[in-house]
């Protein structure tokens, strides 16, 4: 088969002959490569261990964007109540951008969970093989001639080897999400650091020139929409007889 | 022949089923080169989905080696293009030379 699978396996079935081939005696070769098998067990777990320290920091981060989301609106809502639609529009248009950012970082959270899971399941199927190899080897030792034994130590240690790669390129997929979204992360903090999210009231419509930025990074359309939906929903509570659907129906253009 | 599906676990598959892996490897293999994301998804969906239906899982402890082993499934357009891309299955046509 000439795809990708052939040339993965060609590459570990090396590696694991390379390994067996400076072997002399069967029994220590056993004990060795078991006691191996037990250290790259022990890295894996360290490594899960690393993954899921890095998810739950990602997962405060997102809480903290989304506890900025609720706070945006409510200042938008006061704002629009006090008649300051400019500070209204300001806070929307931030609320927008934290918005975007939550999405992005949520999606990408489910997709690290899930390769966290496999590597986790492949974890653990490693740990029955490594186990499979502890019994098989004491067979093997009581009763095999030498150069037999060789060769059954191949294939078990080939049998173990490819599971440890299952692992390894688990372990690799999991950290690269990580490290991706560790960047997106950081970029959402040099946004927090410049007080794109902070408390608007004290720093006044318009004062920053992030402002101006902030009104191009998030769809203007999006904001006017919400603005819209705000003064209506404003309206309705304190005229009463207004119609929560007033303001949305001439948002055509 | 034992196939392994990275990241998911082995499957005991017919030894005549051979042919038939070949062909749908190969049609993903064409859909990267291709350059077609939907061709990829599908290509790739369909010889995982064959795998799953024709072979046996493997139990978990069992030591034997796989004849072939696949990417995980969630390998995206990108990342197989990078698994195709350098010393590459099937090299990208050479430009015609500017010098």
């Amino acid at each position: 088969m000439p795809g990708m699978g052939g040339r993965m396996s060609t590459v570990i079935k090396a590696k694991i002959s390379r390994l067996l081939d400076k072997a002399e005696d069967p029994g220590e070769t056993l004990d060795y490569s078991y006691q191996k098998q037990l250290e790259s067990l022990q890295n894996v777990k360290k490594g899960i261990a690393d993954v899921v320290t890095a998810k739950k920091r990602l997962q405060m981060q997102s809480q903290k964007l989304e506890q900025s989301v609720v706070k945006l609106d409510t200042q938008a809502r006061q704002a629009l109540a006090a008649g300051n639609e400019e500070l209204a529009r300001t806070a929307l248009e931030r609320k927008n951008v934290a918005q975007t950012e939550l999405q992005s970082l949520d999606t990408q959270v489910t997709e690290l969970e899930a390769q966290q899971q496999r590597l986790i399941d492949s974890e653990q199927k490693l740990r029955q093989k490594i186990e499979a190899f502890r019994t098989k080897k004491e067979v093997i030792k009581a009763q095999y001639s030498a150069a037999e034994a060789q060769v059954r130590i191949s294939e078990a240690a080939t049998g173990v080897g490819e599971q440890m790669a299952d692992v390894g390129l688990a372990m690799q997929r999991a950290t690269d999400k990580t490290e991706q979204m560790r960047a997106r992360a950081d970029a959402v903090s040099e946004l927090e650091a410049a007080g794109t999210f902070d408390d608007l009231t004290q720093i006044g419509p318009g004062q920053d020139d992030i402002d101006r930025q902030l009104a191009q990074l998030s769809s203007s359309s999006e904001v006017d929409d919400e603005l819209a939906k705000m003064k209506a929903e404003l309206g309705a509570g304190e005229g009463g007889g207004e119609s929560k659907q007033l303001g949305e129906g001439g948002q055509a253009s | 022949m034992i196939v392994r599906i990275s990241n998911e676990g082995q499957y005991k598959l017919d030894d005549g089923h051979h042919a038939r892996l070949d062909e749908l490897d190969d049609a993903v293999v064409a859909a990267v080169s291709g350059r077609s994301e939907d061709g990829y998804q599908r290509a790739f969906e369909e010889l995982l989905h064959f795998v799953r239906t024709e072979g046996e899982p493997l139990d978990a402890d069992d030591l034997e080696p796989s004849e072939f082993i696949l990417p995980p499934p969630d390998l995206t357009f990108a990342e197989a293009g990078e698994e195709f891309s350098g010393e590459g299955l099937i090299p990208d046509p050479v430009p015609p030379s500017a010098a």
